[in-house]
């Protein structure tokens, strides 16, 4: 089959690689339908996640229809499903506890050491990612071995396109679990840092639990209208002295909950942000976490500081003093997808939730190692790519649609968040 | 099993850095990326200074957390727990039936019965080769503790014990696998020290982790899939 391969940094390749096989008995294999490019496939892409293997199939967000089954498999051959970034088993501690993302079986015996090494535990699984996650081959591919198939996969009915349910692999529930970890209250002002994919979502996720009002951060103008035209206020923190604004855009007491959807590769010219980018491209350390050092800054004292943003290791001059004397809460980690997925499929089936409008661009997997470039380099311009393997060429989506439609009223879906948990 | 012992942390550090090693070899090998998480372990694997204290050891952790410089006859070079969601007569079960043993111990050919009540090993070597050991049971108290020794005709002298004890609040079965092996002579000996002395701990705790997942989730987890490095099958699993 083909397949989007790791060779190196900025270096990734369409190469035909064996197809994928029914290995254990609760396995399903899938032919690829579509499958995005997610952001933190650039953390990968830029070199920035340790034990990567050149070859490496990636791709993590993905949905497809399945071809084969293994014996205990409850999945039957012609299923749409979309998959769960993170690969749980559905029986271990954690699983019970619906903590899927910390599963404690799905991480090989092998890779599970390095993680343990690293974490203190080992972490669960992950498709396409690097081998302290498991080393699993990714869905940027033709087909794909889905693990544990009785437990992750959702089934999709009939009637709704890939575009609209394809998010449910991750950025979705990301973006959902994000905005739960900020723990919003009525009347809640909450700060947004990075209107990526998993930003806009949390934008979209936080008006709907209820937050009186989102402020968007962001420096490219294209994502900035996005998270607009979800309802949030914007801020360029090129143009703003951004402290100072979410400082008087509160009255003097900052968000009540802030929301880091940027994770370790932080933009921004700062002395703080340029040493830790020689020190990150030096393995000296791994995060560039200016990003988060402004948001600890700028909580409300007594608020919550959510991290769904992705990091790898440690970070320098970490602002725990300030976390500590400010009675900060923080919330973090890879999403528990498994729990969230049949309530946000509903969301989306009720029309209260639009995945859509962040697409900007089709392509077919052969064209991924330009889409790769693209998304690294053009952000403003590609918000979202979506391969599919069966396609040929490019296609831009006019705008990203936003300029096209009329303008979304989302604050008026839902006035409060609806429960979710099971 | 007590937690959060204080001499706990710091020996888990130390017991860590010799996989730290291996690790990172295999992962400059690789393509000199995962020199990040080596630097990582380096600094968490780095040990304390601090000396043991004098007089009988007080801590309720169990022996093979105790720091080297804690005075201790009996340490065990491999140990291991862990929390398995099952309960315990099941797992005892299990462990008692020893011809399961070589769906989740990967070094582990082949298990017969031998005289008496002993059972013969064929473990998997270096360069395809294999060695024997045998074995017989030294102590079974059912749904507890099953504990082994070798016998003098194996290439290995070993002893061994896994112990099954309920965790707190339902949450199934706390399993101990604890083993000690002597350095053995000859060439067969030198063999099965490539093969044990090097990485008893790894292997138990691997043996441990794919128990767990078989007796949890019906199945040994793999990460077997397709990748670009000709050498891989998609069937096998991943190093």
């Amino acid at each position: 089959m083909r397949a989007l391969t790791w060779h190196g940094r900025h270096d990734v390749r369409v190469d035909t690689v064996p197809d994928p096989e029914i290995v254990n008995p609760r396995d399903a294999i899938l032919k690829i339908t579509s499958t995005a490019i997610c952001g933190s496939d650039l953390h990968l892409y830029d070199g920035y996640i340790p034990t990567m293997r050149a070859g490496d199939v990636l791709g993590h967000e993905f949905m497809g229809e399945v071809v084969e089954t293994g014996a205990r498999s409850t999945l039957q051959k012609g299923q749409r499903v979309v998959v769960p970034f993170t690969i749980s088993c559905g029986n271990c501690f954690f699983c019970n506890k619906q903590q899927y993302s910390a599963c404690d079986n799905s991480n090989p015996a092998e890779t599970a050491d390095m993680s343990e090494l690293l974490m203190g535990h080992p972490m669960g699984a992950a498709f396409g990612y690097a081998h302290l996650t498991g080393g699993y081959a990714g869905g940027q591919a033709e087909y794909v071995r889905v693990p544990y198939s009785d437990v992750g996969p959702i089934v999709i009915p009939d009637g709704l396109p890939d575009d609209q349910v394809l998010f449910l692999s991750d950025i979705l529930p990301t973006g959902w679990m994000a905005a739960e970890n900020a723990g919003i209250e009525p009347g809640d002002t909450v700060a947004v840092w990075g209107c990526g994919p998993v930003g806009l979502f949390a934008i979209q996720s936080a008006l709907i639990m209820g937050a009186a009002r989102v402020i968007a951060i962001d420096e490219y103008p294209r994502r900035l209208q996005l998270a607009k035209e979800l309802g949030a206020e914007i801020i360029d923190y090129r143009e703003v002295n951004l402290l100072e604004a979410l400082t008087e855009m509160t009255g003097g007491i900052g968000p009540d909950a802030v929301i880091d959807c940027v994770g370790m590769e932080s933009h921004g010219l700062t002395v703080d942000n340029v040493v830790d980018t020689v020190k990150a491209h030096t393995f000296l350390g791994t995060e560039r976490p200016h990003a988060l050092r402004q948001m600890i800054i700028a909580c409300r004292k007594g608020g919550r500081v959510s991290i769904p943003g992705v990091y790898g290791g440690f970070a320098d001059k970490f602002p725990l003093g300030q976390l500590m004397e400010k009675g900060l809460t923080i919330k973090s980690g890879q999403t528990h997808v498994q729990k969230y997925t049949k309530p946000l499929l509903d969301l989306i089936q009720q029309g209260k939730i639009d995945t859509t409008f962040l697409i900007s661009h089709h392509a077919g997997l052969e064209l991924a190692p330009e889409m790769y470039r693209h998304w690294h380099d053009e952000q403003n311009t590609y918000t979202k790519i979506v391969l599919k393997p069966g396609m040929v060429g490019c296609e831009q989506i006019a705008g990203g649609r936003g300029e096209q439609q009329e303008p979304r009223e989302q604050r008026d879906l839902q006035p409060r968040a609806p429960e979710l948990v099971g | 099993m007590a937690e959060a012992q204080p001499n706990q942390p710091e020996r888990i550090k130390e017991r860590d850095s010799s996989i730290d090693r291996a690790t990172a070899q295999k992962a400059l090998l690789a393509g000199g990326i995962a020199a990040a998480a080596a630097g990582a372990a380096f600094l968490l694997a780095r040990k304390s200074n601090a000396t043991a204290p004098d007089g009988p050891v007080i801590s309720d952790a169990p022996a093979w957390t105790l720091k080297k410089a804690t005075k201790q006859a009996d340490r065990p070079i491999a140990a291991k727990t862990l929390l398995i969601g099952r309960p315990r007569a099941e797992l005892y079960a299990v462990w008692k039936d020893y011809r399961r043993f070589p769906d989740f111990m990967e070094n582990v050919e082949g298990i017969e019965p031998a005289d008496e009540g002993a059972s013969r090993w064929t473990i998997k070597a270096p360069a395809g080769k294999t060695v024997t050991l045998v074995t017989r049971i030294r102590e079974d108290i059912p749904d507890r503790k099953i504990s082994w020794e070798s016998l003098p005709e194996s290439d290995i002298e070993t002893s061994g014990q896994v112990e099954f004890e309920d965790a707190p609040g339902g949450r199934g079965t706390f399993v101990s696998l604890v083993m000690s092996y002597a350095p053995p002579a000859g060439r067969a000996g030198q063999l099965v020290a490539k093969l044990f002395a090097r990485e008893p701990n790894i292997q138990a705790r691997h043996d441990l982790r794919r128990f767990k997942q078989l007796m949890e989730t019906g199945e040994v987890t793999t990460n077997a899939s397709p990748s670009a490095r000709p050498s891989e099958s998609p069937a096998q699993p991943r190093v």
